[in-house]
C-alpha cells in the first residue's frame, strides 16, 4: 500500500512555506488584495517560485525543476489551502506543469518550472478530467498556425504568460503579451473565489505552437490536477476547523464559552472526522499522481468527491459558528467559504466524479 | 536471562527455529499452541514469559503471517475477541505476576474464552454509575448485581468484571476492578434477545458470588482506572483490520447493483455512489492509522473510524434493503439463537440492517466517541458535570 503519511522532506517544506505565508499572506493582506487590480499576489510568487523553488516542484532537475514530485507539490497545495493565498499555483506549477511534462515540452517547462513563465491551460475551470475540451463545435479552432476561439471562465487567465489551449488535433501554446493588442484578448471576471480569478479568453488568429497531438496531455493536466485540488481543499478545511475551534473556545453566551455546548462540539467532532477521512482521500491521491500509479483516476475521483464536500462543509460551519462576526467582510471566513465553493465546482463537481467513478467502477446508471 | 529485544530478522529466525520442532501437521493443535506461546511467539511485544519477547508490536503480522503459511493451528481469535482484545492487555497492565501466568497462556491458546461484565441495566455510556456491589468478607469479596450486553457470557470461563465497593465517595473513586470466575455458584447467565432475533449477548446476574480477593485487578478504590485501559483497548480493536476496496458492506450492495439491473433507479444509483466514495475514504483513513501505528505514532484517528464505520454500515445495509425492494420486505429467520461469533455477510439484508444499528452503540457511542473528538482531540470543555463530587449513594437512579 502507498505511503499515506508525511515525510520529514515533505514536513521541513511545509514548514518553509507556512512561515512564508504567515508573513507575506496574512488574511489581511489576501482581503486587500482582493480590492486591488492585480490578477494575483506577485511578490509572493516569487517568494514561493523563486527564493523557495516551488514553482518545478514535480519537474526533474535536468529539466530545469525541483527533481521532487506531486507528493510534495500537494503539500503545498494544503499550505497555499490555508492562507486562500493568491498564486498561480494550481494553475501553473500543477496544471500547466502536467500538461507540459506529458507534451515533452522542455524549455517551455523550464522556464515555467524556475518561475519565469506563468503557463495556463486555456478551458473554463469547472472542466473534469473526463471531458475533452478540444472537442466539439465551439472549441478553438487552428488553421495555418493561428489559433481562432473563445473560451470562458480560465482561473488564473489574466495572470497568464502563455496559453496552453486544446483544440483540434493537439494542445497548442500561444503568447498571451500579444504585441499587436489584437490577438489575444482577455477580459476579467468578477468570480465567486476572490483569490483565484477567472477571465474570458479570446483567441482571434493567435499565432499557435502545437506542443503535443491528441488529448492525452490535457487528460494527464486535467486528472494532476482534480489529484491536487484535494490537498488545497483539506487544507481550507483544516484551517476553517482550527479557527471555528479557537473561536468557539473564546466566545461566551449564557454564561459559558459555546464551545461547551454538546450541539457545537458533536457538529465539530463530526468535522474533524470527516477531515481525517478527506486528508486520507487527497494522500492517496497524491501518491498515485506522484507513482504514476493506474489507480490514479479512481484516486483522483474519490478525493474530488470527497474533499469537494469537506472543504465547503468545513467553511460553512466556520461561517455558522462564528455567528454574526462569521457573515461580515471582515472577518476572514467568507474567503474560505468562497474558495471552497469555487474549488467543488472546479476541475469537475462532485456529481461529475461521482459520474466517472459509475464507469470506473463498474456501477453502471439505471 | 532477557537480552535485547529481537529485530525483524531474529524473530524470523525464532519462528522458523519453532516450526522446524514442532510440525504444525504432527503436533497436537493445543500442545502447538501452549509452546507457541511458551516460546515468546503468541503476541510479540508481551514480555518474556507471558507469551512475548519484547519485540516492536509492528513485527506482530509478518510472525502471525508465517505462522498462517505453515499451516499452524489457530487460537480462533474471532471465539475470544474480548479475551485477546481486552482482558489480556488489563491483565498485562494491571496485574501481579502470578495473574499473568494464571491467565494469559489459556487466554491466548483459546482454551479459556473471556467476557466482560462492565454494563449494567442503569450504566452504559456512564459506566462509573454502576451499582454492583462488592463486599468484603475475610480474603473473599461478596458479589451481587445485574450486568447486561453481555457478549460471550455463555461461553466464557472468566470475566472481566467492574463493582462498586464504597458508595460512599464519589462515583469513580469507589470502584474495584475483579476477575471473576463464570463457573462460581451465583453466576447465572441469561440471553438476551435483541431486535435481529437471536441472542449475541446476555445478562448476567450475579447473587452473592465469592470472588477471591487474589482475583482483584489493581488496587481497592482503583477500578476506574483499570477500566480505563480496558476501554481504551476495545476501541483500538473495533478500529479494524486492513480491508480491501469494495469490502464490508459497500461491497454487498455493489455486487447486488451490477448482478440485479432491474433493481436501479436513479436516485439509488447517486445514494450509492455516494456510500462508495465515503467507504472508500473511510478504508483509506484505516490505511493511514495503520500505517501511523506501524511507525509507532498512533493518532486519535481511532475514534474517528470506530465512528464512521457505524454509520456506514448502517447506510449501506439500509440502501441494500431498500434497492431491494419486495425482496427486502423478506427476513431469513427470527429462530432465537446464542451465535459465538457476528456474521454480516452469511445472514440476509434485513439482518445486516438490524445488526449494524448496534453499530453506533456498542463499544461507545457515536454520541460519546463525539465527546472525546471533541474534548481530547479539539481540546473544547467539558461537559458539565453535577456528579463529579456526589457521593455514589446520593445521586438519582
Amino acid at each position: 500500500m502507498t505511503d499515506l503519511l508525511y515525510t520529514e522532506i515533505e514536513n521541513d517544506l511545509r514548514a518553509s512555506v507556512r512561515e512564508v505565508l504567515e508573513d507575506k499572506a496574512p488574511w489581511t493582506s489576501v482581503l486587500a488584495g482582493t480590492e486591488k487590480d492585480e490578477p494575483y499576489d506577485a511578490a509572493l510568487w516569487t517568494a514561493l517560485a523563486g527564493q523557495l523553488g516551488c514553482a518545478g516542484l514535480p519537474v526533474p532537475e535536468d529539466l530545469g525543476g525541483a527533481g521532487a514530485s506531486w507528493r510534495e507539490a500537494a503539500v503545498v497545495m494544503e499550505e497555499l489551502g490555508r492562507a486562500a493565498a493568491p498564486v498561480p499555483f494550481l494553475t501553473g506549477s500543477v496544471v500547466a506543469t502536467a500538461a507540459l511534462l506529458a507534451a515533452g515540452e522542455r524549455d517551455l517547462l523550464g522556464r515555467v518550472a524556475a518561475g519565469e513563465r506563468i503557463a495556463v491551460l486555456a478551458v473554463p475551470f469547472g472542466t473534469a478530467p473526463g471531458a475533452d475540451p478540444a472537442a466539439g463545435p465551439a472549441a478553438p479552432a487552428v488553421s495555418g498556425g493561428a489559433l481562432t476561439g473563445e473560451v470562458r471562465s480560465v482561473a488564473d487567465g489574466l495572470a497568464a504568460d502563455v496559453f496552453l489551449v486544446p483544440a483540434a488535433g493537439g494542445l497548442y501554446a500561444v503568447d498571451a503579451a500579444s504585441p499587436d493588442g489584437g490577438h489575444v484578448r482577455r477580459t476579467a471576471v468578477t468570480s465567486l473565489d476572490m483569490t483565484r480569478r477567472l477571465a474570458d479568453v479570446v483567441f482571434a488568429g493567435a499565432p499557435a505552437r502545437q506542443v503535443a497531438q491528441g488529448a492525452d496531455a490535457v487528460r494527464a493536466a486535467l486528472l494532476t490536477g482534480a489529484a491536487l485540488l484535494a490537498s488545497e481543499q483539506l487544507g481550507i478545511a483544516e484551517r476553517c476547523l482550527d479557527d471555528t475551534v479557537a473561536y468557539v473556545k473564546t466566545r461566551y453566551q449564557f454564561g459559558r464559552q459555546i464551545g461547551s455546548y454538546q450541539a457545537l462540539k458533536h457538529r465539530l467532532a463530526d468535522l474533524w472526522t470527516s477531515i481525517t477521512q478527506a486528508r486520507a482521500a487527497a494522500r492517496y491521491a497524491a501518491s498515485c499522481a506522484a507513482a504514476g500509479d493506474a489507480d490514479l483516476p479512481v484516486a483522483a475521483a474519490v478525493a474530488q468527491a470527497h474533499c469537494s464536500a469537506v472543504a465547503v462543509k468545513a467553511a460553512e460551519e466556520c461561517v455558522q459558528m462564528h455567528g454574526g462576526i462569521g457573515f461580515t467582510w471582515e472577518h476572514q471566513a467568507h474567503l474560505f467559504l468562497k474558495r471552497a465553493k469555487a474549488d467543488s465546482i472546479a476541475l469537475g463537481s462532485p456529481d461529475r466524479h461521482r459520474a466517472a467513478l459509475a464507469e470506473l467502477a463498474g456501477l453502471p446508471p439505471a | 536471562m532477557s537480552t535485547a529485544p529481537p529485530d525483524a530478522d531474529e524473530l524470523g529466525r525464532r519462528v522458523e527455529a519453532f516450526l522446524a520442532e514442532h510440525d504444525p501437521a504432527a503436533t497436537e493443535p493445543l500442545e502447538f499452541l501452549r509452546a507457541r506461546f511458551d516460546a515468546g511467539l503468541a503476541w510479540v511485544h508481551y514480555p518474556e514469559g507471558h507469551g512475548g519477547l519484547g519485540a516492536p508490536r509492528a513485527l506482530q503480522p509478518a510472525v502471525d503471517r508465517r505462522f498462517r503459511e505453515a499451516g499452524s493451528p489457530s487460537n480462533q481469535p474471532e471465539r475470544n475477541g474480548i479475551g485477546l482484545g481486552m482482558a489480556a492487555p488489563t491483565v498485562l497492565s494491571s496485574g501481579t505476576e502470578e495473574q499473568k501466568r494464571r491467565f494469559l497462556r489459556p487466554l491466548w491458546t483459546g482454551e479459556e474464552i473471556w467476557c466482560q461484565l462492565f454494563s449494567e441495566p442503569g450504566a452504559g455510556s456512564d459506566l462509573a454509575a454502576l451499582g454492583t456491589r462488592a463486599v468484603r468478607d475475610g480474603d473473599h469479596w461478596i458479589v451481587n448485581g445485574q450486568k447486561v450486553w453481555t457478549s460471550m457470557a455463555h461461553e466464557a470461563r472468566y470475566a472481566l468484571l467492574v463493582t462498586r465497593t464504597d458508595p460512599d465517595v464519589p462515583k469513580h473513586r469507589g470502584m474495584t476492578y475483579f476477575v471473576c470466575d463464570m463457573t462460581a455458584p451465583g453466576v447465572e447467565v441469561r440471553p438476551l434477545r435483541q431486535i435481529t432475533g437471536e441472542a449475541e449477548f446476555n445478562e448476567v446476574f450475579l447473587t452473592d458470588v465469592r470472588v477471591p480477593d487474589e482475583n482483584r485487578l489493581g488496587e481497592v478504590g482503583d477500578g476506574w482506572r483499570v477500566s480505563t485501559t480496558t476501554l481504551m483497548n476495545e476501541r483500538v480493536a473495533i478500529g479494524g483490520a486492513a480491508a480491501p476496496r469494495e469490502g464490508g458492506m459497500i461491497g454487498v450492495a455493489a455486487k447486488l447493483w451490477r448482478d440485479r439491473p432491474e433493481l436501479r433507479t436513479a436516485g439509488l444509483h447517486d445514494a450509492l455512489l455516494r456510500l462508495w466514495v465515503e467507504t472508500e475514504a473511510a478504508r483509506l483513513t484505516g490505511e493511514r492509522l495503520r500505517q501511523q501505528l506501524a511507525v509507532g505514532k498512533p493518532g486519535p484517528e481511532g475514534s474517528a473510524a470506530k465512528l464512521a464505520f457505524a454509520d456506514l454500515n448502517q447506510r449501506a445495509s439500509g440502501l441494500e434493503l431498500e434497492l431491494l425492494g419486495d425482496d427486502g420486505l423478506r427476513y431469513d429467520d427470527w429462530t432465537m439463537r446464542r451465535p459465538s461469533e457476528v456474521d454480516f455477510t452469511r445472514r440476509s439484508p434485513g439482518y445486516r440492517y438490524l445488526r449494524a444499528k448496534g453499530n453506533s452503540i456498542e463499544g461507545g457511542t457515536s454520541e460519546i466517541l463525539r465527546n472525546i473528538i471533541a474534548e481530547r482531540v479539539l481540546g473544547l470543555p467539558g461537559e458539565i458535570r453535577v456528579d463529579k463530587d456526589v457521593p455514589w449513594k446520593d445521586l438519582p437512579k
